[in-house]
């Protein structure tokens, strides 16, 4: 349970089980829909921006519990963000659960997105973590759809020949 | 020592199936995976290779290794005769008339794509209806479907009931005269429901249809006799089968492949070429374009003479068991519900568990050491049947064990415990 422990922390439960932001908005300025073919999950971002500035944002979906709690912690954490310090959390993250950052060693404002830290042990989940960022991207670049598969690999090289 | 030195006899006079015996020719099963014995419950969606199918591949490519069907010289004869000998042991495996009805291919669907050109695209046209199932695979989904929108044609779709049984009677409804062909599986990847394709012929047969089944799940487990099936085409993955991955075939009725449209032109399926024309090879060279999956194909063939060395109706009736009792296992826990309750079905079983998405329980069943397939199985109208987003798939073999059930309900009873 020790290994496990480190990505089904509690607080990934928690969202998993009750996700904060989770609803359609009906007066979003933005939206993208992201799927992964994979698997089949699906996840709608919803974005309220003013400006740079993100004033809301929420998510609708069905997925698996990482997904999830990844959607519902992104919310909490981009609201009140402008457009570039979303940017920013997204490539701290993504170099995060892909190895390429280590969180404690190396400066960041990943703050309480730390806990998905131990996706990066699970190669075939990281998709799962990043779809919503994924598709929260879309909606800020305008686009309407992102899809896992179109985006590449989410797996760094480390995590392949490891 | 090799399987094919030992006993043959794996079944004592008591019909008991000697597991550990059989487990012993299968190298891949005794490791550990997160510090725990590999359960290895992901048959369907790919089976391991015995140490005779190994053994075959290495000795080709360690002493005979050439390109067929071209060379005078003695490597190339040897190649030659080893891959079109694999060809035989496939023919008699699925009781086919003459070898040159079986083309190999990568795998069943490049076989249904090759019916797909060969024959739809020669055939089908405005208007026209392909018949397919409500269980279908991807692969015997899309190919029908780009076929459809190329030609101007309709997909027609045989439903099947909350138990996974197509509805015969519904089915024979959607048959007329412009049906160009029926397509469906002999054994569902999703739902492991084993489907009367006898009689799905006949009714095709009666208004003059011919009917192609994908037999990718069914080769590991059931006997196969295409005469007596009836069927026009038979598709068949060797990486279900216990042979390596890139080999299978494509049986085809030799009156229909003569009929055909090559699916894939170049070297091998010609008998003459200019610039002005190329004639054709016979079969089955005409449908092999290209240098094939020599060691593969071949890797096939031993994987047959493995079935061939076990009392396959002993395998069959201990994976039977296996699935009641791990229907009866899974049955049992509070929240789990298995998808897919035909009265017949093979060794395949999908379940999911109450507020726990399928690739969480692969996760931590995969700490478990216990590898099953969690996702759509590429039947996501299956899916859509039972509006679900996935399930979780334990698919058994006849090497597995009623002690790798029981790891399998604990560990769900575990990620139950994480969940709740």
């Amino acid at each position: 349970m020790s290994e496990l422990g480190e990505l089904y922390q509690q607080v990934i439960l928690d969202h998993n089980r009750k996700p904060r932001n989770f609803y359609e908005m009906e007066q979003a300025t933005a939206r993208a829909e992201g799927f992964n073919p994979l698997c089949g999950d699906q996840v709608t971002v919803y974005l309220k921006l003013d400006g740079e500035l993100i004033k809301e944002i929420s998510f609708v979906g069905s997925g698996c519990a990482i997904s999830k709690a990844a959607a519902s912690m992104m919310t909490q954490a981009l609201k009140e963000k402008t457009k570039e310090e979303a940017e920013k959390l997204f490539e701290q993250f993504h170099r995060m659960v892909t190895g390429e950052l280590d969180e404690n060693s190396e400066p960041n404002e990943l703050g309480r997105l730390k806990i998905f830290a131990g996706v990066r042990d699970y190669p075939v989940r990281v998709k799962c973590a990043t779809l919503p960022w994924h598709t929260m991207r879309a909606a800020l670049e305008g686009r309407e759809t992102a899809s896992t598969e179109d985006i590449g690999p989410d797996i760094s090289s480390a995590h392949i020949s490891a | 020592m090799i399987a094919a030195e030992k006993d043959l006899n794996a079944v004592s006079e008591l019909g008991h199936w000697d597991v550990e015996r059989i487990r012993r020719d299968f190298p891949v099963l005794h490791q550990t995976v997160n510090g725990k014995p590999l359960a290895y419950l992901d048959n369907a969606a790919s089976s391991q290779v015995p140490q005779l199918v190994i053994e075959r591949g290495t000795r080709y490519l360690r002493e005979e290794h050439s390109n067929i069907h071209r060379g005078v010289h003695y490597l190339s004869q040897r190649a030659t005769s080893a891959y079109e000998g694999a060809r035989e042991k496939v023919r008699r495996f699925i009781n086919a008339r003459e070898a040159r009805e079986c083309i190999f291919v990568r795998g069943a669907t490049e076989g249904i794509n090759l019916v797909m050109h060969g024959y739809g695209r020669k055939f089908v046209g405005p208007g026209d209806e392909i018949v397919i199932s409500e269980m279908e695979h991807h692969a015997n989904i899309v190919p029908w479907q780009m076929l459809c929108e190329e030609k101007g044609a309709r997909l027609r779709v045989i439903p099947m009931n909350d138990a996974g049984e197509l509805l015969l009677d519904e089915y024979e409804a959607l048959l007329n005269e412009r049906t160009k062909i029926v397509a469906v599986t002999h054994v569902s990847n999703a739902l492991g429901t084993v489907n009367p394709i006898k009689e799905i012929v006949r009714i095709a047969h009666a208004r003059g249809i011919p009917v192609l089944v994908d037999g990718a799940q069914a080769a590991p487990h059931l006997p196969i006799d295409v005469q007596d099936l009836d069927c026009d085409f038979y598709a068949i993955s060797g990486h279900k089968m216990f042979g390596p991955t890139g080999s299978g075939v494509l049986y085809g009725k030799a009156e229909l492949l003569e009929r055909m449209n090559p699916f894939m032109g170049g070297g091998d399926m010609i008998r003459s070429v200019t610039f002005e024309r190329t004639i054709y090879a016979g079969l089955p060279n005409k449908f092999e374009a290209g240098t094939p999956a020599i060691a593969s194909q071949i890797g096939l063939g031993a994987a047959i003479d493995y079935l061939n060395s076990i009392d396959r109706a002993a395998a069959y009736a201990y994976e039977q068991e296996l699935l009641r009792y791990a229907t009866e296992r899974l049955s049992s826990i509070e929240g789990v519900r298995v998808i897919g309750t035909a009265r017949e079905k093979a060794s395949v079983i999908s379940f999911t568990v109450e507020n726990v998405h399928p690739h969480d329980i692969g996760t931590i069943l995969d700490q478990e050491g216990i590898a099953i397939r969690a996702g759509h199985h590429c039947a996501q109208p299956v899916m859509q049947h039972f509006k679900i987003p996935a399930t979780a798939r334990a698919s058994f073999a006849f090497y597995n064990t009623k002690e790798e059930v029981d790891r399998l309900a604990a560990a769900i009873e575990k990620v139950i415990e994480v969940f709740n």
